[in-house]
């Protein structure tokens, strides 16, 4: 037996070191394949969006098609418009279900809430877009901001919610006891002390989200649709940067092209901003939490 | 009963309206959808999943291409995410020196922030003209006796498409595998070394093994994104009804088509099989979440409930 | 017939970051005894027995000073392949650490990896390393069934039996008998007694009455340094070093 197993192993041994060694080339591969891909993106973004920015794209309005220069001044405006009003909505509703779920729920219905929130995030973002449509625009008889910010709306609950019980959660129980032992009841201890305490990190998960539904055109398509125009109220369809990038993007005309990649470029360093931003707030939030 | 208390249960059935909302929406969704379905649900009954005509014109709705084309894509992305992707998780907690390991992961994080639409943009401009005159013509010219190589290379089509998806969800499959796999403890790895493992070896057949629940089920969840990523699809897989083997096909999705014919519905039908096929990336969704919960849950309950 | 299975420390020296984890340690241990190490927590006798079988390579910014010969050869030579000295090294861990495949194939897979297919020979083995491990009664007849499902000891018996299964020459075990109950530790210990006319065997435990019951040989670590280092019979009844003395009484008293 010792020495069938040991002639095995010294049988293969060779081929077993290859083999080990070749794997490490293939696993780096892998990782220097992702990176590839990812220098390729942001090579090609910035070459072509920074050679296609100007100051007029911040500040005028699109073009009809053979007409030169023109930008997306309303799609950059719009596209605030949109998160502004979806931060009405998902904001209250997430925050409000966060603090719940962590100062008052039961197990059960804490269990049932958060799993669905987590299918809500599963859900296809286009899927919400119809929602949208129905509740929202059939009703309006119109595409409009409103239900374009709707749909971005509903779409951050799940994720704000998640996020903020599980900052509210982390605030230190010692707290909780000191403004109970004050005589303050409970409703109060949350809203003065608690929330407050855990804001940076419900801050963090707010900039989080909002990055995620800056970037989203599916939910916009058929809500807030697009417009060429400054829209007059939010009852009417309104533009949105990530929109206008699709529109431009599969148009078959160059100088749009060139648009698009502009506003691509304009698009993904807000993203890359406002997470850069929430970055900010965690840390800031941690070192808050341990008392320094 | 005092002031004090009646204020706190205010507050708190105020409060309770809030994650009530959730249920209430997420049961709303699917009511609405069932609902405005009703028309198409009624009309074409289970021949909506089978039929392969779809003609607007006609008013006639068979969804089976999309759904072929969603299931050909994300099986596809998925053929190529997983393996370049748990290869990269692997290399990340295993091989990469600390700081560099660090470094890329916060490099694939910002994979993972870019919106859709700015893959769909690449996907134009880099990747098709790239499919078109090397990558296709290569598989032609050596894979061709194949089905799945064989047909007009436009560059825009399923396998264009299928890249762009394993792109979108390798940065996702990445960092959960990471995650699974820092995970196991390392007495596990030596308990393989001291049984005379290469590292490899300890890696595959141990580490892995521990962790497969949990990379499944990231596996399902990249799934589940695949099935329903619309945008970058719809801007690069050639809207084009049909199915066949070809990966080179032009083609259509669930998703893609909802993009590109919802906002033109001009009949009541029309409408009503577009917001089918929204009720079905709903359920599948759902389905597919359920499924990866249950797996990712079976492996945090700890090594003693490994599925075999 | 030679005994296979000596360790031969000469002046090693270990260093873990700046730290000096183990000072000019010099010891034998001969073929087929039952070396005990016992010391107070974090006086490196885990850190040793882990110096034979090269398992610290895996802890980024160690180093080793000195010579460790198994058998004669040192195995810090650069030359040295680390996935054969393990393969003769054994070792078994204070957790017990089943793999999630069934029981069979936990004992099987030291021999599959190095390309042994043979149904007949799989079987034999797996067989007899379970009869060694005096767990064959208790699973012969589900051997398919996941090793995860074992209770404690029977796993940790099964991580013997796997060890055994790849017939090294030397056993580690680190603390193995820690998590167990006083009836698994004793079947374990047992078990050693049994096996060490095939094998050699160092252990490291906490437990001194165990050291005492199980071993030929112990040695005393404290802050790095091997205190004493004698046959188990005089080393708990006539310590050399006061320090042993004070330890071993200031336990037992």
């Amino acid at each position: 037996m010792k020495v069938l197993i040991h002639s095995s192993f010294e049988r293969t041994r060779r081929r077993r070191a290859i083999w080990d060694r070749a794997m490490v080339y293939v696993l780096s591969l892998c990782a220097i394949g992702v990176l590839f891909i990812l220098f390729n993106i942001l090579t090609h973004l910035f070459i072509q969006g920074i050679t296609s920015l100007n100051p007029e794209f911040f500040t005028n309005l699109p073009k009809p098609v053979g007409e030169k220069g023109g930008g997306m001044a309303n799609a950059i405006a719009g596209t605030f418009t949109l998160l502004g009003l979806a931060v009405c909505l998902g904001v209250p509703i997430g925050l409000g279900a966060g603090i719940y779920l962590s100062e008052y729920a039961d197990l059960k219905f804490a269990h049932a809430v958060r799993f669905m929130s987590d299918v809500m995030n599963g859900i296809p973002s286009i899927v919400y877009g119809i929602f949208a449509y129905t509740v929202c625009v059939l009703p309006m008889k119109s595409f409009s901001a409103l239900s374009g910010g709707f749909a971005l709306g509903i779409m951050m609950i799940p994720m704000i919610t998640r996020t903020s019980e599980q900052f509210v959660r982390m605030v230190p129980v010692q707290l909780r006891e000191a403004g109970l032992a004050l005589g303050v009841p409970k409703w109060r201890v949350i809203v003065d002390i608690v929330v407050p305490a855990a804001l940076g990190g419900i801050m963090t998960g707010i900039m989080v989200t909002l990055a995620r539904v800056a970037g989203e055109t599916a939910p916009l398509l058929f809500t807030a649709f697009g417009n060429r125009y400054w829209q007059h109220s939010l009852a009417q369809p309104i533009a949105a940067l990530p929109l206008q990038v699709f529109t431009y993007a599969i148009s078959p005309f160059d100088d749009w092209h060139r648009q698009a990649w502009a506003g691509a470029i304009v698009l993904i360093l807000m993203v890359f901003m406002i997470n850069g931003w929430a970055q900010f707030y965690v840390v800031r939030h941690s070192r808050w939490l341990s008392g320094k | 009963m005092n002031r004090q208390d009646t204020s706190d249960i205010v507050f708190r059935r105020i409060l309770a309206v809030f994650p009530i909302s959730i249920l209430i929406l997420v049961a709303g969704i699917f009511f609405q959808l069932a609902y405005s379905s009703l028309p198409s649900l009624k009309h074409f009954g289970l021949a909506f999943f089978y039929n392969t005509t779809w003609d607007p014109v006609a008013e006639h709705f068979g969804a089976l291409p999309f759904i072929f084309g969603t299931c050909l894509t994300s099986l596809v992305a998925l053929l190529l995410a997983v393996p370049i992707g748990i290869g990269a998780a692997i290399y990340l907690a295993e091989y990469a020196p600390p700081k560099v390991s660090k470094f890329i992961s916060i490099l694939v994080d910002l994979l993972a922030a870019i919106p859709s639409v700015i893959y769909g943009l690449w996907g134009i401009f880099v990747l098709v003209p790239y499919m078109r005159n090397y990558v296709q013509p290569f598989l032609g010219k050596y894979l061709g006796f194949l089905p799945f190589f064989q047909g007009p290379n436009y560059g825009v089509g399923f396998l264009a498409a299928s890249i762009i998806l394993a792109i979108i969800i390798i940065p996702f499959i990445i960092s959960v595998s990471r995650e699974v796999i820092l995970a196991v403890p390392s007495v596990y790895k030596e308990s393989a070394y001291a049984l005379g493992t290469t590292r490899w070896e300890a890696i595959f057949d141990i580490v892995l093994s521990y962790g497969r629940a949990g990379i499944l089920g990231a596996v399902v969840l990249a799934l589940g994104r695949a099935i329903g990523e619309t945008m970058a699809v719809t801007m690069i897989i050639g809207n084009n009804v049909v199915i066949t083997p070809s990966l080179f096909s032009p083609g259509y999705t669930l998703a893609s088509v909802l993009a590109n014919e919802f906002a033109e519905a001009d009949s009541n039908m029309y409408l009503s099989a577009l917001i089918e096929i929204g009720l079905v990336l709903f359920l599948v969704s759902i389905v597919v979440n359920i499924l990866a919960r249950f797996l990712i849950w079976s492996v945090t309950k700890g090594p003693g409930q490994v599925i075999k | 017939m030679d005994l296979t299975g000596s360790i031969k420390v000469k002046n090693l020296n270990f260093y873990y970051g700046d730290n000096h984890m183990l000072k000019n340690i010099s010891m034998t241990v001969e073929p087929h005894q039952i070396v005990a190490m016992i010391g107070p927590s974090g006086c490196g006798k885990s850190t040793l027995i882990r110096i034979f079988n090269r398992m610290n390579d895996l802890i980024p910014s160690t180093r080793v000073e000195g010579e460790v010969l198994v058998d004669g050869v040192n195995i810090y030579d650069k030359e040295i392949d680390v996935v054969g000295l393990r393969r003769r090294v054994g070792m078994v861990f204070q957790k017990s650490t089943p793999f999630p495949k069934s029981i069979y194939e936990n004992i099987a897979y030291g021999l599959k990896i190095v390309g042994i297919k043979d149904h007949r020979i799989l079987n034999e083995t797996v067989e007899k390393s379970l009869k060694r491990a005096a767990l064959w009664e208790e699973v012969k007849d589900h051997l398919n069934k996941s090793a995860m499902s074992l209770s404690g000891g029977q796993q940790q018996r099964l991580c013997i039996a796997r060890a055994i299964a790849v017939d090294p020459e030397i056993i580690l075990m680190d603390e193995p008998c820690s998590a167990l109950d006083p009836i698994a530790t004793a079947r374990i210990e047992e078990l050693m007694g049994n096996l060490k006319d095939e094998y050699t065997i160092v252990i490291v435990t906490h437990n001194m009455q165990q050291a005492a019951r199980v071993s030929d040989k112990t040695a005393f670590l404290m802050h790095g340094q091997i205190i004493e280092f004698t046959k188990t019979t005089d080393f708990f009844t006539k310590p050399s070093s006061k320090i042993t003395e004070d330890y071993i009484t200031g336990r037992f008293g």
